[in-house]
């Protein structure tokens, strides 16, 4: 594409991105080529300054090894006090996450990022608590070295001959919002190290020795320098790409590594992990699981899934999927998802096996439009006899119970003799068959010991009763010899072939046993109503799969935690301190995972697709049970069952009361417009009788004019009554729906003064309203009633003649004032508030006509629009109402465009 | 008296109140013809040659709306609405679908008489003179030229308030929605930006009104619309 226009999607990431950095706090990392170059001394000072300028700084972590300089500088600055944590009987120290929280400062020091927490602390590395005070809002110092970058670390081991095992995912380097370099020349740093003022520690001197050579201090700061102009490169592209200044549009040739069960893995990881960042693509680890992969050790597993975990932190997308076939799940997945290379560890090659082809060529014969990248692995150790295929030894194999082998012998011996009469028909190679034939019989019946040993029982009873000299282990003719290899190879072959396809077949029918596992917990809950039900599925299902006690914790409708579920005969105690954290942050925590991996129970998010549905704790008996990846797999599957089964429940809870609702306010509205027409219906005649009188022939007396005129009086007013009963009535009921309009205040009361034209006839109405008054959102039917109710209330308590003003001004709080006031008698004195009951009137015993409905409905209107209303007596005696409307966002029409407009039209 | 009487159908399902109108109408010299469900009232409609009718919204075969769209496919004749309180949003539907005017329940003699005279007059006056210059107050507007006079001065109205005020003057006395003048005035696409209408219209009464807060001649029918009122 040529075109200069950023990509939308893209746009809407990084908007994202950015509001993601708002709420987040800032991190900015020092960074150095190696120990002793001065980071924590320049993350001090920055912190001093920072302080100078009146930042609230907080020392998490300083490690100043004694040194007097950095020590000086730690001095002054407020020390957060580390926590205890007892490991094995020692007492040690450590970072105390949760005061650093509560204390909430600005900006927090955290030197040394890489540093392994010490066991039983929430997480397993300091990286991740940084990761958890930024999500907090909280600033970030910290201090690095080169070599503990994650797709460094293999490089700088290869240079120094020193791997450091604590490191940190390149991710959160590269998302740190400032990297400052501390750069210190070689000699320098040998200087001070000969000085005394590198620290260093006691064990291992003399390869610390070694690792400050000039060389090795050269290559590690080249590395920093080029690290951090990396990491600058990457800036300007964004600032480039943020500016649209680019109009190149890569296409982006995505990247999938594919990671097998060997040992160099986890440096196919780390090159696709540099490609990637080099090319600037997102890539993806594959893992797939043939049923042969199904047999490897406990130890291979996990190396697998650390592999992946690896993968994960460097910012793939990892995946393990299942299949016959290697070759076509890669070329299906990279197909699916668009990636355009495929990145393979090189096959070592085997000169013995020259037909043999590497995964590299099967994937390019199968798809040629795919790039394959091979990389080197690892330099081959010698094979470690544990890392074979599987994880029972020979001997475990052959365990079998004692009557498989007693049968396996019974079989021979028939074999032996029913061939004996045959002996004089047949041929001696046919015997051969049927001993062969008993081996199959064998293997496929009692596995693999058993079988071995029938194989090598049927040649030798082949040898001794059949073979001459009979009765006998010695051989005449030297081509027995070889009758006797091929029976005890294609024995042997068939055992293998046999055990192979019934272990195969074992793998497939656990699959099978999962997969109805799932299928008969979906289908339970499917049928489940309450969350009990749910709870008390999931708990039989979780028992019997995993062997695990669990308990469920769901969300109040608030969205809060509450206690477990209650199910009959359960007792999981869970700490409630880490269901929060898990929940807070829809990630797994407790047992295995990176969060308090010490504790004994697992916690995981229930993660349905509007949000978190709660927690489910488990407690399995077997922790290593649960870590094989097909049991994780099967574990997040139940948790994605129960979590949308649960807010199935919650739409079903919603669905029905939303439906009550809506039927109890149907019944409401029509039961009220129905007692309203049936009110009104009679006063329209009467009102209309009353005024055909006037027409009736003969031509009425003026008397009867009277009469019908006070008729027509009376209904009226019995009509304003009923109105009033049922405004209230309405309004009270809520089933009044606001049809609130943007609109400007004088219209309403311009037609709230025609409405009362006739009752203020009498009085002086001036309408003072200031010209800039803005839009106000109202419902103008309503608005209307209130003004017109304190008009008639002000014009029915003055004598005619009197005074009345409406008036608005812009009041405080984003509200507009608006006010009726008159010069008449004024409230009673402590009545202002109680006028505003229901069926309160100012005098008690009055001949002035109402209810004293009419205020109770003003307020009533007002409340509903956010508005207060309230009365006062006026400044210089009389009453003065006033209410108040919400300002709100008026929408903007434009006045200005239509008389430029009218300029061009008068030309 | 040479020129016809006019026929007027009453629509109203309530017998008290249907011979209250009728009354009220003969009196007035009107020829009246009843009807009390939308079915007769079609009926009626169609063979009286009407020249109003006046229809009750709450009937008991169908919604008085339906009657209107139904009678404004082949006639223009005035419609005045008989409707209750509280329910605008009946009276904005009706008056949407084509009615010219409404009535709130209960009403007087005196204010049904008033607003069937003015539509007769409408009525007649829209069949005779094509008459461009109209005069109401101290404002006088000439449709041909498109000039407007405020006592004799020339008054200058915006391209959208001359619009708007020649809408209104071209429907006298009828009861126009915010949809019908936004469509007519601004046209379809600003059909729901009734705030538009209300702004315009309180420009518009600045410069024609005496007392804009208390107009005489553009008056609001709360929650409805607007009425133009000529004298």
């Amino acid at each position: 594409m040529t075109d200069g226009r950023p990509d939308p999607d893209q746009l809407l990431d990084r908007i994202k991105e950015e509001e993601l950095r708002a709420a987040r706090g800032k991190l900015k990392i020092f960074f150095g080529a190696s120990a002793g170059v001065g980071k924590t001394y320049a993350m001090l000072s920055a912190a001093r300054q920072q302080v100078q300028q009146g930042t609230d700084v907080v020392i998490g972590v300083v490690e100043t090894h004694g040194r007097k300089e950095t020590e000086a500088m730690v001095e002054g600055l407020e020390c957060l006090p580390l926590k205890d944590i007892q490991y094995r009987d020692k007492l040690l120290k450590e970072f105390d996450i949760d005061a650093a929280l509560v204390r909430k400062p600005a900006l927090i020091l955290m030197d040394e990022l890489a540093h392994s927490n010490v066991q039983g602390s929430r997480h397993p590395k300091r990286w991740q608590d940084v990761e958890e005070l930024l999500s907090a809002g909280i600033d970030v110092y910290s201090t690095i070295n080169v070599q503990h970058l994650e797709t460094l670390n293999d490089v700088v081991g290869g240079i120094t001959g020193i791997r450091v095992w604590e490191t940190v995912p390149d991710r959160v380097f590269d998302v740190a919002d400032e990297v400052v370099l501390v750069d210190l020349p070689p000699d320098e740093l040998l200087q001070r190290l000969k000085e005394g003022k590198v620290y260093l520690p006691r064990q291992a001197e003399r390869a610390i020795q070694n690792f400050f050579r000039k060389g090795n201090l050269i290559a590690l700061r080249e590395l920093a320098l080029r690290r951090t102009a990396d990491r600058v490169d990457n800036q300007m592209l964004k600032y480039r790409r943020d500016q649209s200044v680019s109009n190149v549009w890569q296409t982006r040739e995505l990247l999938l590594a594919c990671v097998g069960p060997g040992e160099g893995a986890d440096r196919i990881v780390r090159s696709a992990a540099r490609i990637a960042a080099r090319l600037d693509v997102p890539w993806h680890a594959l893992y797939i699981e043939t049923p042969e992969l199904q047999r490897l050790s406990e130890r291979q597993r996990q190396r697998i899934l650390k592999t992946l975990k690896l993968a994960q932190d460097m910012g793939a997308e990892t995946a393990t999927l299942s299949g016959s076939d290697a070759v076509e799940v890669v070329v299906e997945y990279a197909r699916d998802h668009n990636l355009a290379r495929v990145i393979v560890g090189r096959d070592h090659v085997r000169s013995w096996r020259p037909w043999y082809r590497s995964f590299a060529d099967r994937v390019g014969k199968r798809a040629p439009d795919l790039e394959v990248i091979q990389v080197a692995r690892e330099e081959s150790h010698a094979r470690r006899p544990a890392d074979d295929h599987t994880d029972e030894s020979w001997l475990d194999r052959l365990k079998a119970p004692w009557q498989s082998y007693a049968m396996s012998a019974v079989i021979c011996g028939m074999a032996t003799v029913i061939t004996a009469p045959l002996h004089s028909v047949f041929d001696l190679a046919n015997i051969a068959m049927l001993f062969l034939l008993a081996v199959v019989l064998v293997s496929v019946r009692y596995g693999f010991g058993p079988s071995i040993m029938a194989s090598f029982l049927n040649v030798a009873a082949f040898d001794f009763f059949y073979v001459p000299p009979r009765f006998s282990f010695a051989v005449s003719d030297v081509q027995y010899l070889m009758t006797f290899a091929v029976m005890l190879a294609v024995g042997l072959i068939t055992t293998r072939l046999t055990t192979g396809l019934k272990y195969q077949a074992g793998v497939a029918s656990r699959r099978e046993q999962r997969v109805r596992a799932l299928y008969e917990m979906s289908r339970d809950l499917s049928g489940a109503l309450m969350p009990e039900q749910i709870a008390e599925i999931s708990e039989r299902f979780v028992e019997t799969e995993f062997g695990a006690k669990s308990a469920l914790l769901l969300t109040d409708e608030k969205d809060r935690l509450g206690a477990a579920v209650h199910v009959p005969g359960s007792s999981l105690s869970v700490d409630i301190g880490i269901v929060q954290w898990a929940f807070d942050h829809g990630t797994e925590a407790g047992c295995g995972t990176d969060t308090l991996p010490g504790s004994s129970v697992l916690y995981v998010p229930l993660r349905a697709p509007m949000r978190l549905r709660g927690v489910l704790a488990l407690e399995p008996r077997n922790p290593r049970r649960l870590m094989a990846p097909e049991q994780r797999r099967l574990l997040d599957t139940f948790a994605r069952l129960i979590a949308i089964s649960l807010e199935r429940v919650h739409y079903v809870d919603v669905a029905q009361s939303t439906t009550l609702q809506m039927e109890s306010e149907r019944l409401r509205n029509s039961l009220l417009s129905a007692i309203s027409h049936d009110l009104r219906t009679p006063l329209a005649a009467l009102v209309g009788l009353a005024d055909s009188m006037s027409m009736t022939r003969p031509q009425p007396t003026g008397q009867q004019l009277e009469i019908a005129a006070s008729m027509r009086e009376e209904a009226l007013r019995m009509n304003s009554l009923v109105n009033n009963l049922l405004d209230m009535a309405r309004l009270q009921s809520g089933a009044v729906k606001l049809n609130r309009q943007w609109q400007p205040l004088e219209e309403v009361v311009g037609s709230a003064l025609k409405a009362v034209h006739t009752t203020v006839a009498g009085h002086r109405v001036s309408v003072k309203l200031p010209e800039d008054l803005p839009l106000l959102e109202f419902d103008a039917v309503l608005i209307e009633r209130v003004l017109s109710n304190l008009l008639e209330n002000a014009a029915k308590y003055t004598p005619p003649g009197s005074r009345i003003d409406i008036g608005a001004a812009l009041g405080n709080r984003a509200h507009v004032d608006i006010w009726v006031e008159d010069d008449g008698p004024g409230l009673p004195v402590g009545k202002e508030e109680e006028i505003f009951k229901k069926f309160e009137r100012g005098q008690k015993e009055s001949t002035t006509p109402g209810v004293g409905l009419g205020l109770a409905i003003c307020r009533a209107i007002v409340e509903a629009h956010a508005g207060k209303i309230h009365a006062e007596s006026r400044n210089g005696g009389g009453a003065r109402f006033v209410f108040s409307l919400p300002l709100g966002n008026p929408p903007l029409v434009n006045t200005g465009e239509d008389d430029a407009e009218s300029e061009d039209l008068r030309k | 008296m040479s020129e016809p009487l006019p026929v007027v159908i009453v629509i109203e399902d309530e017998p008290k109140i249907r011979r209250f109108v009728k009354m009220s109408l003969e009196a007035e010299g009107c020829e009246v013809y009843e009807a009390d469900s939308v079915q007769r009232g079609l009926i009626e409609a169609g063979t009286r040659r009407p020249d109003m009718v006046v229809l009750d919204l709450g009937l008991p075969d169908g919604d008085g709306v339906d009657f209107i769209r139904d009678l404004r496919a082949w006639s223009d004749i005035p419609i005045i609405v008989l409707s209750a309180r509280t329910t605008e949003a009946d009276k904005v539907g009706a008056l949407d679908a084509g009615a010219d005017d409404y009535l709130t329940k209960p009403f007087g003699a005196a204010e049904l008489l008033a607003r069937v005279r003015a539509h007769l007059r409408r009525r007649s006056r829209a069949g005779g003179s094509g008459a461009t210059v109209l005069e109401f107050g101290k404002i006088r507007v000439d449709l041909g030229r498109r000039i407007v006079e405020r006592e004799g001065q020339p008054l200058h109205l915006t391209p959208i308030e001359y619009r708007l005020l020649a809408y209104l003057i071209s429907h006298p006395d009828s009861v126009l929605t915010h949809r019908q003048l936004l469509k007519n005035v601004w046209g379809p696409s600003h059909a729901d930006d009734s705030h538009y209408v209300r702004v315009f219209m309180g420009l518009l009464r600045k410069k024609i009104e005496d007392d804009p807060s208390q107009p005489k001649h553009i008056v609001t029918e709360a929650g409805v619309g607007y009425r133009f009122v000529p004298q």
